[in-house]
């Protein structure tokens, strides 16, 4: 039986008014389930990062619904959905977005001190997720000092820290080498993803679409494929 | 400290380069607004230490007097007829002028002389050598030893010098509760021969200085004495007139108002746009926060902490400073008038906390409107 963690429901976003017009997302629909590693592609332009906005609690769209585990998000307060977004939703931005002036792994407890948990204690366990993507040894660097892809992996553990249901990784291997890129999605695919977490990639990089356990195409703001355990299609 | 305030800190205290130049913006406008206002209060302080120092209750004086050192002398008549108001326990003249020393060296130095009542010696300073009944022996003058004692070659009992060319003999020096502003010594001697080696108008009674039986009948007295064409101050109020006239009639008042102001503008401008830059530089963190789950307040807390954290430092550090160089100031300088007071104090934390009100404004408005959509597309 299928344990779906998002659902979207002909969601429509658009930009401007009039002439300057520009439908980003044009009634896209889909599921995600729980233990599943969805890959959504498409060039540049074709709406991913709007979607992946809209799905996440982050960007409003103008029709259509979002359900988070079966609650409808955007029926929600600003507060509430804040709250979702940091207690069931972790992020990995595409530049990473790392605190260059906070350590390492006070970069990876901020999700647990916006949860309130006390400052030592935060970063006791923070340090329990520096371990988890290997890099216990770098915990008191700044990320300048960190190479990119251990960046990347700081940011994994900052993402994975607050203990999320849904994981949403914003071209993570964008800047990364192939070698690197391909290593830090195997790592996703095998330590980070679980039958109890979702995980939703935004990528164009075919170089690790072997990892996906499903392929959502996207083009002109329309979702035009959708596949479950195959690559050929694309 | 709450996790969240601790990430603001570090985040402010780690990027040394704005942080150093967040505080000395703070610390120079607020360094320069104390010394501005504390040389000004310790300017009015000394220009009213002639009303300090002789201690009466009441002053009467010409209603043209807006200042201790520029009396206008008064026919005996008034003296006369205050005695005679009820609720006046006792009212005797006082004498203060100025006369030109010749110490034994040859030099010449300008003194300022208070004259006091010869029955009552009411206002006398206190004395810290000699015997107070010897002021009554000839050319008997008391000297006070404060910052400007120096300048008549530190005299001892039973120096003699020439006073407009009269005899004068030290038989006295005495303490008093604040210097004067003028920058020159000061003798006492007895009401009449300050009449007599000075020279004088026709009428020699500088003010004349009432105890009052009551409180009470401070009004009535005031009331009377202004019946004949005179005015009667508490000292107070008298403090106040010279205030007043040093605020708003020399243009002292307005120049260092402008000089705190422009302190005030300086600062703002330096904290405002590195504050500024330090949110534009750290936006996109701020984005990615919200986008994790910070609340738009939680974010507010972090910025008015770090606003207010280096305002209060900043604060700390300029206070600091000015009292430094002003002891130091002291310490080379005795007569040097400034004083930190603590209306100078309040004010300039006051200023300060508008300095990181707009800081934190600017930085607030800048980080409510970035959005997280922002930050996924880079």
């Amino acid at each position: 039986m299928r344990n779906v963690a998002i659902k979207a429901n002909a969601l429509v976003k658009w930009f401007g008014e009039g002439e300057t017009k520009t439908t980003a997302v044009n009634r896209a629909s889909f599921e995600a389930d729980f233990g599943e590693l969805l890959y959504i592609v498409g060039p540049s332009g074709s709406g991913k990062t709007t979607l992946l906005s809209m799905i996440s609690g982050i960007l409003k769209p103008n029709e259509g619904n979002v359900q988070v585990e079966g609650k409808d998000i955007w029926q929600m307060k600003s507060d509430e959905i804040a709250d979702l977004r940091l207690h069931k939703i972790g992020f990995v931005f595409q530049d990473y977005h790392l605190f260059p002036r906070l350590t390492t792994v006070e970069n990876v407890a901020i999700p647990l001190i916006l949860k309130k948990m006390d400052w030592n204690k935060a970063l006791k366990v923070a340090l329990e997720y520096l371990d988890i993507v290997g890099l216990t040894d770098r915990a008191q660097l700044q990320p300048v000092k960190l190479s990119g892809g251990e960046q990347q992996r700081v940011a994994i553990a900052r993402a994975i820290a607050g203990n999320p249901d849904i994981l949403i990784f914003d071209e993570p291997t964008a800047s990364l080498d192939g070698d690197t890129g391909r290593k830090i999605v195997e790592f996703i695919k095998t330590k980070i993803l679980n039958t109890e977490r979702c995980v939703i990639i935004v990528t164009h990089d075919s170089r690790i679409y072997e990892y996906a356990d499903s392929i959502m195409k996207m083009e002109d703001g329309k979702i035009i494929g959708f596949e479950r355990n195959t690559l050929t299609a694309l | 400290m709450s996790g969240i305030l601790k990430i603001a800190l570090k985040l402010l205290v780690n990027d040394k380069s704005k942080f150093i130049a967040l505080l000395v913006g703070i610390t120079f406008a607020v360094f320069l607004m104390i010394m501005m206002m504390s040389m000004f209060s310790g300017i009015l302080a000394r220009s009213s230490s002639s009303v300090y120092n002789i201690g009466a209750k009441i002053w009467v004086m010409d209603p043209a007097v807006n200042n201790a050192t520029s009396s206008i002398p008064m026919p005996d008549y008034v003296l006369s007829t205050t005695r005679s108001i009820n609720g006046v326990k006792y009212a005797v003249p006082v004498y203060f002028g100025n006369a030109l020393v010749k110490l034994k060296s040859g030099a010449y130095q300008a003194v300022s002389v208070v004259g006091l009542d010869d029955a009552t010696l009411y206002g006398r300073p206190e004395l810290i050598e000699g015997k107070i009944e010897d002021i009554y022996s000839e050319n008997a003058f008391f000297v006070v030893k404060d910052a400007e004692f120096k300048k008549l070659e530190s005299p001892k009992i039973g120096t003699e010098f020439e006073i407009n060319d009269h005899r004068g003999r030290v038989v006295g020096l005495a303490k008093v509760a604040s210097g004067g502003l003028f920058g020159i010594p000061t003798v006492y001697t007895t009401y009449n021969r300050a009449i007599t080696y000075i020279p004088s108008m026709r009428f020699t009674t500088s003010y004349i200085l009432i105890e009052p039986k009551s409180e009470a009948d401070i009004p009535f007295i005031q009331q009377r004495i202004k019946k004949l064409g005179y005015q009667a101050l508490t000292r107070d109020q008298f403090v106040s007139k010279i205030s007043d006239f040093y605020t708003y009639q020399t243009g002292m008042g307005l120049n260092v108002m402008m000089m705190t102001a422009i302190s005030f503008i300086v600062g703002l401008s330096i904290s405002g746009q590195t504050f500024y830059t330090f949110i534009l530089e750290n936006i996109e963190r701020f984005g990615a926060l919200k986008a994790i789950g910070a609340k738009g307040r939680e974010l507010i807390t972090m910025i008015l902490f770090q606003a207010s954290f280096t305002a209060m430092l900043g604060y700390g550090l300029g206070v600091g400073l000015a009292s430094s160089l002003m002891i130091l100031a002291k310490l080379r300088l005795p007569s040097y008038a400034a004083q930190v007071t603590y209306t100078n104090l309040i004010f300039a934390f006051f200023m300060v906390l508008i300095m990181a009100g707009v800081s934190s404004y600017i930085g607030i408005r800048k980080v409510l409107q970035i959005q997280p959509f922002d930050i996924f597309r880079g």
